[in-house]
């Protein structure tokens, strides 16, 4: 058997998305479906029905900065939908990668390197994001007071804000030996961010002393992008400075899977 | 020029070193064994020698080319069956190896035809759109070979490629590898059993405990380390403590096994007649030719197959 003259063509990085698309497509296809309904049932309970008794309220929409209820929850479901996609898809299918399905380890044995592999992974998880994002966007854009150009822009914020999820779950993961603390990142990181991040009332009515606690978290960061670039109105150098805040934590957690993703590839 | 050339190798993990200090080469078109029990350092080296896991000192070199530094280039030259399985077993065996063969880059519809091929090869055509879950051991093995001959290598590595398969199945496997050697592939192949080393393996090393003992041809490491042929003593399910000494004279060498006594001597039939003529009455008593489990209890004092 003499070996054949190939055509490369395919970064190998694209060529682990592809292997982890059709992985993904075969195993979870029902249940990714399922977590696209996620955020609608979040839509449609808090939104139509906690939004029914806050806007009836006086003084509530003041509090809101001028929002209906709707509005101001519907775009940072953007954001939340961005990070519970990430950290399940962080989570979860690395340890496949790793250890149950072991994908990874026939991936490293062909000239793909653990490089590619984070780099396939990352691909993976932006796109997994996007698409959930995407699901919401969708949903806002048929309702009269979300719609707008603004969803484009703040769907790739909320992207990005999965991203620093999605690097720092999978570098986790990458650790891991068992899947065991995943439910507890879940209980006690991920579900307050979510009830404290800000996208079901203002930061601002939490107890001061809270407050600065939930402008470091990335989520925060997120929701206020989503929001400012859809419905609240948002400065340009604000929306700088959300994106730079996001941006910086992921390529920490892009480097860190580098390392972590490397070491455990090359025992 | 060696396809693979190994030169005081070493790998530690940790404090605990599992390879210490091993030198070989394999020739193109050789068919190598790493023969050893559990624990000898087969797969440690194996996964050197596939570029997965760097090399704690020493020099090694595949395909005159340095692993730290030419990995992705070596590993698209070589195919790997590794020790455990990882077929995705959610995927039919087409998907799987098609998969597999876009990790080298290879178009996908090429990867196809190689994949329809490759089953044909490994007798699993009929089984190609059915998924890889419910096929049994020998079926996944084959499987496994066959992915590992989607870019065509030039060397494959095999790491205890039947261990858990029946022996028709394994005798299905050997005889394709046969026919790969034919080809003009080379092949690295790890294993305990020694029926399989001596089958298969042009030349072979020996390992124990991370080093190897000896290295030779399946029959030269046996005229070497061994006699002509072994008389196998089953006595009383006590075995008296001076037996070694009573058939010492009558062979070259005495084992005295758990179970059994293993008398090393040219003729075993002329062995037996002295031990009968000692007075001792066996048991059971089988005459053998010597093998490599024989040359390795004599290298280690230990038997390859616990
Ligand atoms: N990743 C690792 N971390 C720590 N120790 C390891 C690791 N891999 C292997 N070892 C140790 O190195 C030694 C050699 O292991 P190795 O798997 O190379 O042996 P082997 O000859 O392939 O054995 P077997 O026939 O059981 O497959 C063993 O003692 C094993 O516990
Ligand atoms: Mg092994």
């Amino acid at each position: 058997m003499s070996a054949t003259v190939i055509r490369r063509s395919t970064p190998a990085s694209i060529r682990v998305w592809e292997a982890q698309v059709v992985t993904v497509w075969r195993a979870w296809k029902s249940s990714a479906l399922l977590s696209m309904l996620q955020p609608l049932v979040f839509l449609g309970g808090m939104g139509f029905g906690v939004g029914a008794l806050v806007d009836e309220r006086s003084g509530s929409t003041a509090a809101l900065g001028g929002l209906g209820y709707l509005a101001f929850l519907g775009p940072a479901l953007m954001a939340t939908t961005a990070m519970q996609t990430a950290t399940f898809e962080a989570s979860y299918p690395v340890m496949d990668g790793f250890k149950w399905r072991r994908a990874f380890e026939a991936m490293t044995a062909t000239p793909v390197a653990p490089r590619d592999v984070v780099n396939g992974m990352a691909l993976w998880w932006a796109s997994r994001i996007l698409l959930g994002v995407t699901g919401v966007a969708l949903v806002l854009a048929a309702i009269p007071t979300t719609r707008g150009w603004g969803l484009i822009p703040a769907a790739l914020g909320a992207t990005l804000c999965g991203m620093v999820f999605a690097t720092a779950m999978g570098a986790w993961a990458s650790t891991r030996e068992s899947e065991a603390s995943f439910a507890a990142v879940q209980r006690f990181i991920i579900i307050p961010l979510f009830l404290f991040g800000g996208a079901f009332y203002p930061v601002d009515s939490l107890p001061s002393a809270l407050r600065p606690v939930a402008w470091i978290t990335p989520l925060w960061h997120g929701v206020e992008l989503s929001r400012g670039l859809t419905t609240s109105g948002i400065t340009f150098a604000a929306a700088c400075g959300h994106l730079a805040y996001l941006a910086v934590l992921t390529a920490i957690g892009y480097i860190i899977c580098r390392i972590t993703f490397h070491r455990r590839l090359t025992r | 020029m060696p396809v693979i050339a190994a030169r005081s190798v070493h790998k530690s993990f940790g404090e605990f070193e599992a390879v210490r200090g091993v030198d070989f080469e394999v020739a193109r078109g050789e068919f190598f064994g790493f023969l050893g029990p559990n624990g000898a350092g087969k797969s440690s080296l194996m996964r050197m020698i596939g570029c997965v896991s760097p090399v704690t000192s020493g020099e090694l070199r595949i395909f005159d080319l340095d692993p730290n530094v030419d990995g992705a280039a070596i590993r698209s030259r070589m195919g790997v069956v590794p020790q455990t399985d990882n077929l995705d077993q959610e995927l039919t065996l087409l998907e799987n190896l098609v998969m597999y063969g876009r990790y080298f880059d290879i178009p996908r519809r090429e990867c196809r035809d190689r994949a329809r091929e490759l089953l044909e090869f490994v007798q699993l055509a009929d089984r190609a759109d059915s998924r890889v879950e419910p096929l049994s051991g020998g079926m996944k093995r084959r499987l496994t070979i066959a992915r590992s001959l989607m870019n065509r290598p030039e060397l494959l590595l095999l790491d205890e490629p039947t261990t858990g398969l029946d022996p028709q199945a394994r005798h299905v496997l050997w005889e394709r590898l046969y026919r790969l050697k034919e080809q003009g592939v080379t092949l690295a192949l790890t294993t305990h059993y020694m029926d399989e080393a001596e089958q298969l393996c042009d030349r072979l090393v020996v390992m124990d405990r991370g080093r190897i003992v000896a290295e030779g041809t399946p029959r030269g490491l046996i005229v070497e380390h061994s006699t002509r042929e072994v008389l196998e003593l089953r006595l009383l399910s006590t075995t008296p403590d001076d037996i070694a000494e009573r058939l010492a004279p009558i062979g070259e060498r005495v084992e005295v096994l758990p179970d059994r006594v293993l008398v090393y001597a040219h003729d075993g039939e002329a062995a037996l007649a002295s031990v009968h003529q000692l007075g001792i009455e066996p048991l059971a008593s089988l005459v053998r030719r010597s093998s490599l489990e024989d040359v390795f209890l004599r290298l280690t004092g230990r038997s390859l197959v616990e």
